[in-house]
């Protein structure tokens, strides 16, 4: 029979245990980064495979999120004669939510497990310790590279995501609800405060992608060396950064003030 | 040439040697693996320049030796050490100066599988030595025909055989000359040519370079022809020696273990 206070104990314990850790793994990264020699040519072999082969999923996606905003926008503003606000709504939908919480959550789903997955079967066959006996650092070989890359597409594609959402309000907004575009541009335009906004849409992927980076390098570095292992490191991955988005999310919005 | 002590049990051993005379050496070692216990207050030496070859059925805790030795995993209690340097009490930094002497060749490989065999050769020298990219080819191209390898620079390790990625492992284990050469079941997998190949290396590059080549291995027949010295894990004891004197051992655990015609069937089977 199971203790529930110990099971309570030991799953804390557990949980603290592994917050020290990531925050061990995310210094020695950190030290890792500021420390010669820079991985230029691994830093963009990473950004291509992690944030160039997101972009049709972050175009596709964004694309359709925008349609349905403005579908649903519209009819819930016709109701109340505002419909010339779609792009205000579309606007402040995707700039201030949406567009860096989805993406994060895009880019968690396909480059973030990736990353995990890559890393743990590198742990699973070895390649790590091969690293080790030849005095090489894998942090600094091999997560370093990864995690600078994780956190410098997540602004990119976020903003990709915002465009590509605009334009799908866009087209149901006036394409098929027959909006004046000027209307639509027009309030789009001064709903949005700028810099803050933007200021704070970007300050949130980055704080997303800097999440995403250390909770999928350091799952990956952790993970079981077998399949089972890496297949639970990269679920706790795509689940505890998942979650780990929408918590800070809620805790960004009410801090900024917005 | 070396001594083992494990579990205060009955021991067929040789006299023991001067602890001076071990390139490597592992003192009252604990080891668990959660609450699996691999080891209890080993004690075992290998000599300088010699092929000391350890043997021991799976769980065994052979491979556990060489990655003590490498600093990959630390004991819970005991020392390890190597060329004269404890390294169960070296940070991760200060590893990496001790594994400059060392050497490794996986079971698996353990060859960066996105790396092309001229990248993962080349790798180590790019990352410690102040070569040119000129030096570092022939480095790379040196270390690829000592192993009898050519022309496969731009291959991945995924489009080479087995024989073929193990004598790659083996060449960038060696290529930056380290003084001590592990091997993990270098010839597990491998076809009777294979074997025979790198054994014939791995005697070469023992006695060309006077590197100290400390391996695990189930292949009882190349252990017998290669080694100077034998270190049998025997369950909850060990057994050790110069081959020809494990041989005529009288220990039926002993004489079983090295019985070609068993290990044989077993393979077979």
């Amino acid at each position: 029979m199971v203790n529930p206070i110990g099971e309570v104990g030991y799953r804390s314990l557990r949980f603290v245990r592994q917050l020290g850790g990531m925050a061990v793994f995310a210094t020695a990264m950190l030290r890792a980064a500021l420390t010669p020699p820079l991985r230029v040519t691994l830093f963009v072999r990473e950004m291509q495979k992690l944030g160039v082969l997101s972009l049709l999923i972050i175009c596709v996606s964004g694309l359709t999120v925008g349609m349905v905003l403005g579908l649903q926008g519209y009819h819930t503003l016709v109701r109340f004669g505002a419909a010339r606000s779609l792009g205000a709504v579309v606007g402040l939908s995707l700039i201030r939510e949406l567009g860096p919480v989805l993406t994060a959550l895009l880019v968690t789903g396909r480059a973030g497990s990736a990353a995990t997955a890559e890393i743990g079967a590198m742990v699973a066959t070895e390649q790590l310790d091969g690293l080790r006996m030849l005095s090489i650092d894998p942090v600094h070989l091999v997560a370093t590279p990864k995690a600078l890359a994780l956190i410098s597409i997540m602004p990119l594609l976020s903003a990709l995501f915002i465009v590509c959402g605009l334009f799908g309000g866009y087209l149901v907004g006036v394409g098929m609800m027959h909006l004046d575009p000027g209307s639509y541009l027009t309030s789009l335009r001064s709903a949005i405060d700028y810099p803050s906004d933007i200021t704070c849409s970007v300050f949130k992927s980055l704080v997303f992608g800097v999440l995403l980076a250390i909770i999928a390098t350091y799952r990956g570095f952790t993970s079981a060396p077998t399949s089972e292992g890496v297949s639970a490191s990269t679920t706790a991955t795509v689940v505890i950064a998942s979650v780990t988005v929408l918590m800070f999310d809620f805790i960004i919005t009410a801090l900024w003030g917005v | 040439m070396s001594s083992v002590e494990r579990h205060a049990e009955p021991q067929e051993t040789m006299a023991p040697a001067d602890d001076g005379d071990m390139h490597v050496l592992l003192k009252s070692v604990d080891m668990s693996y959660g609450s699996r216990r691999v080891f209890d207050a080993l004690s075992c030496g290998f000599a300088r320049g010699r092929i000391s070859v350890i043997l021991g059925g799976s769980g065994s805790g052979k491979s556990t030796i060489l990655r003590l030795i490498g600093g990959l995993i630390q004991p819970q209690t005991g020392i390890v050490l190597v060329d004269g340097q404890d390294v169960t009490r070296l940070s991760e930094r200060e590893l990496f100066t001790v594994r400059q002497k060392l050497g490794m060749l996986f079971q698996g490989g353990a060859l960066l599988d996105s790396y092309s065999v001229f990248e993962n050769l080349a790798l180590p020298m790019r990352e410690q030595n102040r070569l040119s990219q000129r030096q570092i080819a022939d480095e790379v191209h040196a270390g690829l025909t000592a192993v009898g390898l050519s022309d496969i620079d731009h291959l991945l390790p995924s489009q080479l055989s087995g024989g073929m990625l193990r004598r790659v492992a083996l060449a960038r284990a060696i290529i930056r000359r380290p003084i001590i050469l592990l091997c993990d079941e270098p010839f597990s997998g491998l076809d009777p040519a294979s074997i025979k190949r790198i054994e014939e290396l791995l005697i070469e590059i023992n006695r060309q370079f006077g590197m100290t080549l400390i391996m695990v291995s189930h292949h009882v027949p190349s252990t017998l022809r290669m080694a100077d010295h034998v270190l049998l894990l025997l369950g909850n004891r060990t057994v050790e020696g110069p081959p020809a004197q494990l041989r005529q051992s009288v220990d039926p655990e002993v004489a079983d273990f090295l019985d070609e015609g068993s290990q044989e069937r077993i393979r077979r089977w």
